[in-house]
This record gives C-alpha cells, structure tokens and sequence, in this order.
C-alpha cells in the first residue's frame, strides 16, 4: 500500500481501499512526458476521444437499430427521422469512423517520422498495430449494418477474398457468412462481433498500448530518451508531468479537432460521398450488383493493392502483405537514430515514397479499374513495398547526423 | 520539407486528372434548391401524392412529419396530401408512414418491377439527376406498351406518369465522335410533339418544386443540422479562446 500524505476524507477512504491517487499520479499527474511535443502529438489523445465518442453513440444507436435483414435499412432511417436527435446520434458514429482512421493513420505516420517503434517501444508499437487490426474489423463489420448496397456488396467482395486460400477458401467464407450469400446469418453475427467482441478487445489492446507506453515512457520528436538525463529527484530534466501541461495542451487539440468534426457532421455529412456513400441510400438487394463497388475510403488503399495484381491469390497475399510489414516495423529499421530530423535524407526520401504511395493507393481504389489506373495502382503498390525494403537496406550503415544529448 | 511537399503534390497529380469521362445523357442541367422556400416544397409535396405515391412509397416518411416541416397543418394535409388507403379501406391517418396503396405483387405485374421506395431518392441518386430525369422522357415507339423511352435513364420500365403536364417531346439528335473513333448518335434537344396542360417553362418549375420536396424528404432534419451545427461551432471558437488562454497560462513556466 502506498504511503499517503492526506489520508483522511474520502479520498484517503478510497485510496486505503483502492490505489486512485497512485494511479492518477503514476498515468498522469507525475507522468513525465517530453516537454517538445509537437502537433503529430495530438493523434494520440485525439484517438482515444474518438473511441470514447465511438462507444457513447454506438450504445444510443443499439437502442433503437434492429439487426435484422428485413428491417435494419429501415431502422437506420427511423433513427435519422423519429429519434430524437437520432440523425445527430448516427452521423457522429458515421463520421466518428473516418475520423478514426485520420486521426489513427496519422498517429501511425508519427511513429514512423519519429522511430516511435525503435528500441525499447516495440512492443507499443506492436500493440497499436493490433488495435489498428481489430478497428479495422470493427469498421468492416460496423459497415455492413445500415445494410445498403455498399454495404451489402462491399461486404461481399471483401468475404469473397478469403475464397482464394487454396483449400479451405470456400469453407471459410461460408463459415464466415453463416450463408452461401451475405445475409440475415451474416448480418447477426457481424452485429454481435461490431456491438460487442471487437470493442472489448480494442479497450484491451488500447490499455495495454499506454501501460506499455507509461513503462518506457514517450518518446518524441528528437528522438532523444528523456529517462537519460534526471535530476536529484528521478525527475527527467526534459519532462513535464503530463497533467496539468498536456491535459491543457491536448484540450486546445480536442477542440480544434472537434471544430473540423463538426464541420463535417453537420455541413458535409456524407462527405461528397466518401464517408457515406451514395449507394448505400438504397436497401440491400442481393439480386442486384452496383455499377461500381467501392471500399469506404480507409480501406482503398489496401483494396488498390490488391487489383494491382492480377492474380487473386497473389493479391489477396499482397493486401495482407501490406499490413503484416507494419507490424515488423521495428525490425524492418535497424537503424539507431529515431527521428527523421537526425536521419539521412535517404530515409527522407522513402518515407515521401511511402506517402504519395498510400495517398495514391487510396485515391486509385476508390475508384473503376482502367488500364492506366492499374498501371500506377502498380507503380505505387512497388513504392508502398519499396519503402520497407529501401528501410531496411539504408537503415544498416545509415550516415545520419548527431543527435542531441537533451531535447530542443 | 516544402521541396518534399511540392514533389509529393507533382507525383499524385496525373492520378488526379481521370475524371468522369461517363456515358452522355441528356437533359444535363444542374439545379438550385432554396431551404428556405417552403413553398416550393408544398407544391412539390402535392405533385408528389398526385402523381408519384400511387405506385412509389416513401415509407421511411411520416405524412404529419412533411406537414410539420412544411408547415401544412394537419387537416390540409389529410384533404390535400393523402389520397391512399390502409389494409381495410380506410383513408391512410396523417401519422401513417408513406406507404403506397400498390401490393408489390401488383406492381410487379404492371411494370415487371416494383416501383423503388422514393423517400431517399435525392440522396442516391443526387438532385441533378432527377431534375434531368424527370424532364427527359421523350416519344420511343419501340417500347411496347409506354411508348417513351428516357434521355438520362435508358430503357427505364417507369411510363411518362407527368405526360398530362409536359405532353410528349421527340429528341433531337447529333451523331458525335468520341476519343475511339466511334460515330454515335446522342440527343441535344427535344421538340415538343404533343402539349401538355403546362408550359416548358411551368413544367421546369413544377419539376423544380417536386425535386425540391424529394431533397427535403430524403434529409428532413438537414434544416436543422445545420443550424445545430452553427451553433456547436460558435461555441466551440469561443472554447478554443479559453482553451488556448488556459494553455499558455499553465505553459509559461516550461521553458
């Protein structure tokens, strides 16, 4: 038990029973964060505001949507019609998802910027890959619920693909669906997995991802340990406890965060199409395929590597290829300086590789196949590769500059 | 980190110039709704239970929900607006959805299709859209049995239901060739053949007014989002003053 210096009241009552102080003081009031944050350091709290907002509306819409094949499209528009405030409820949900993976994907683009992952953080790094994992699967589920076009034949496409493992393919999108086609079985169960199985085990991995974090501590942007230097109390002469400062800081972040989220809750919505599609404003209809079938927009990317190459196994490999690499990250780099601001400019010059790929990937998968369009699909598919090959090949004799002994 | 930037920007353009390039369509005019012009909604909605809710539903709406967004009071809209029956032959109650009087297997017999539900039409296929499909039906002898065909939806099973109104116009076509190489023939205009009881012009606006309600029906609360939404921002530029004030109070001591 710790020793506490007001024991009395209610907190000291709490605090006998139950560490409440401890644990305010060792996650944030006596937490030492770099005092160099930098705006890529927002991405952090910003995701888990989303999570929160995520979690509180999806508990308001499992009040009144209905998770039924016959009556779930229709129960998505007596949310938006008769429920109170039901449309602002669903569009934050609606929206909340996008925001989700801006916000995470450019978390992720911080922890590459900065050697996030390097020694000793790769456990972190390894842990929010895994939530990127299951967000990923929440999304896919979360999708199929309103029960649209898009929905509904996305959904299909993207099933399909584990039809092209050699074997035991079929078995498993039909063990998958609970159905020869997408349906009531599908819809069920996907519900359960979005309401229920996924988000606990995103609330594991996000309490893993800043117990591990708060060990180590939080690197930044010099790349520089802050745990080297301390002064006589063990306090790191570049840290500052993360609350009052960053609860302040992070608070300016929320807020100009939630400015540009409302901007699109209630002015753009459907987001010209990308956060809601177009077709998903017409009911499932299993008899009938769209013109054109598009992944929400987060997905594109992936989806675009994928019909770069022209066999499906290979692509469906390929797609998969494309996640599994993020996860060997910190092996990929064997380089010791973390941030890009000591790195070569070889490194810089991959990293803008990766970036014009991906953005390109997206932009390519959401959109009809043409000839010209698989050729750079391909081209960027080789750059998004080419960026944790070229990693690993420049990182082990990387020239880089001297890095500081204290933060800037 | 700009030189990156403008490169990154150069290496992304050529993907950014493949636009639509899609097949042609005629009528091809944009439209402008007013919000705020009620009116023209009213006169949509009425056009609406005339012509469209016999075969179409819009039955994710309520008919005393347009009469409260409208401003139509209850007993105008049962007189005015509701002209389809319940199960027993009764007249549908203004809290009813808008469901159509027409069974599915019906509709399915008349028109080898059932009628799609309305109620989400401007949202799926865009306000343009139905403001050129609505005025592109044009005399097509060869479609047995509706005599019509359509400049912007081909071959579509749905008769020239408004004909009374716009009367019955025959395309104008030019033979155009494309990037291929290929000769075809595309409509650029329509004539008049048969009038209707309206003119081009009060047609258009009739049209107007119909897409106006549809656009209204497909985001009743779109007037009010938007007006939350001003609100939400107002008070969050003032929070992001206090935030911010807040910030550098506790941050002037880290140096």
């Amino acid at each position: 038990m710790s020793e506490n210096k007001n024991s009395n009241g209610l907190l000291g009552w709490i605090d006998a029973r139950f560490p409440l102080t401890k644990m305010f003081e060792e996650h944030l009031s006596k937490y030492y964060a770099p005092k160099n944050f930098n705006f890529w350091y927002f991405f952090g709290s910003l995701a888990l505001l989303v999570l929160v907002l995520q979690i509180v509306t999806g508990i308001f819409l499992t009040m009144h949507y209905k998770p039924d094949g016959g009556m779930a499209f229709a129960s998505v528009e007596y949310i938006m019609r008769d429920v109170d405030w039901g449309w602002l409820i669903r569009y934050l949900h609606s929206t909340g998802s996008s925001a989700f993976f801006i916000v995470v994907y450019l978390h992720m683009f911080r922890g590459v910027m900065y050697g996030s992952y390097q020694k000793p953080r790769e456990l972190i790094w390894l842990f929010g890959m895994f939530i990127f994992l299951a967000l990923m699967a929440e999304a896919f589920m979360g999708y199929l619920l309103p029960w649209g076009q898009m929905s509904y034949w996305g959904a299909q496409v993207i099933i399909s693909l584990f039809g092209a493992i050699p074997v035991v393919g079929d078995e498993l999108t039909l063990w998958i669906r609970g159905d020869f086609v997408i349906s009531d079985a599908t819809l069920n169960r996907f519900f359960a997995l979005h309401v229920v199985a996924v988000p606990i085990v995103l609330l594991m991995l996000v309490v893993m991802h800043i117990l591990a974090l708060h060990e180590v501590g939080s690197n930044n942007p010099d790349g520089v340990e802050i745990k080297k230097n301390k002064d006589e109390n063990g306090i790191p002469l570049d840290g500052i406890p993360f609350h009052p400062y960053y609860s302040v800081k992070d608070l300016v972040g929320v807020v100009v965060f939630l400015i540009l989220f409302s901007v699109v809750v209630f002015f753009a919505p459907e987001m010209g199409g990308y956060f809601l599609e177009h077709a998903n404003f017409v009911p499932a209809d299993q008899f009938k395929t769209p013109e054109h079938i598009a992944p929400v927009w987060y997905f594109t990317p992936f989806y675009a590597i994928l019909r770069a190459i022209p066999d499906k196994l290979l692509g469906v490999i390929a797609m998969f290829g494309s996640i599994v690499v993020l996860f060997l990250l910190p092996w990929i780099d064997r380089g010791k300086v973390k941030s890009i601001r000591y790195r070569s400019s070889a490194f810089k010059w991959l990293l803008a590789m990766l970036v014009i790929s991906f953005i390109g990937l997206g932009y390519l998968g959401a959109l009809p196949l043409t000839d010209n369009r698989t050729l750079f699909a391909r081209v960027y598919s080789i750059g998004y590769f080419g960026f944790f090959v070229g990693l690993w090949w420049i990182s082990k004799n990387e020239v880089t500059k001297p890095v500081p002994e204290r933060v800037r | 980190m700009s030189k990156v930037l403008i490169i990154v920007a150069g290496l992304l353009l050529p993907t950014l110039g493949w636009g639509a390039g899609d097949g042609h369509t005629f009528p091809d005019d944009k439209i402008e709704i007013d919000w705020d012009d009620k009116a023209a909604m009213q006169r949509g909605a009425r056009t609406f239970t005339n012509y469209c809710l016999s075969c179409h539903s819009a039955a994710y709406s309520r008919f005393n929900r347009v009469g409260e967004d409208l401003g139509i009071p209850d007993d105008l809209v049962r007189e005015n607006l509701i002209f389809t029956t319940d199960v027993n032959g009764h007249k549908t109650k203004v809290g009813e959805l808008m469901k159509t009087t027409m069974t599915p297997v019906y509709a399915e017999q008349a028109f080898g299709i059932v009628p799609p539900d309305l109620s989400l039409v401007a949202r799926s296929r865009g306000v343009d859209w139905l403001y050129n499909y609505l005025r592109g039906f044009y005399i097509d002898d060869t479609r047995e049995g509706l005599g019509v065909n359509n400049g912007v939806f081909q071959n579509v099973a749905m008769p020239h239901v408004l004909a009374e109104l716009q009367g019955l116009q025959q395309p104008k076509y030019k033979s155009v060739t494309d990037s291929h190489g290929n000769e075809s023939e595309v409509i650029v205009g329509f004539e008049i053949i048969k009038p209707g009881s309206m003119t081009k012009s009060e047609y258009d606006q009739t049209i107007h007014d119909l897409v106006a309600f549809l656009d209204y029906l497909a985001e009743p609360y779109k007037q009010t989002r938007i007006n939350v939404g001003t609100g939400v921002l107002i008070f969050l530029f003032v929070f992001l003053i206090l935030a911010y004030l807040l910030k550098k109070e506790y941050w002037k001591d880290v140096h």
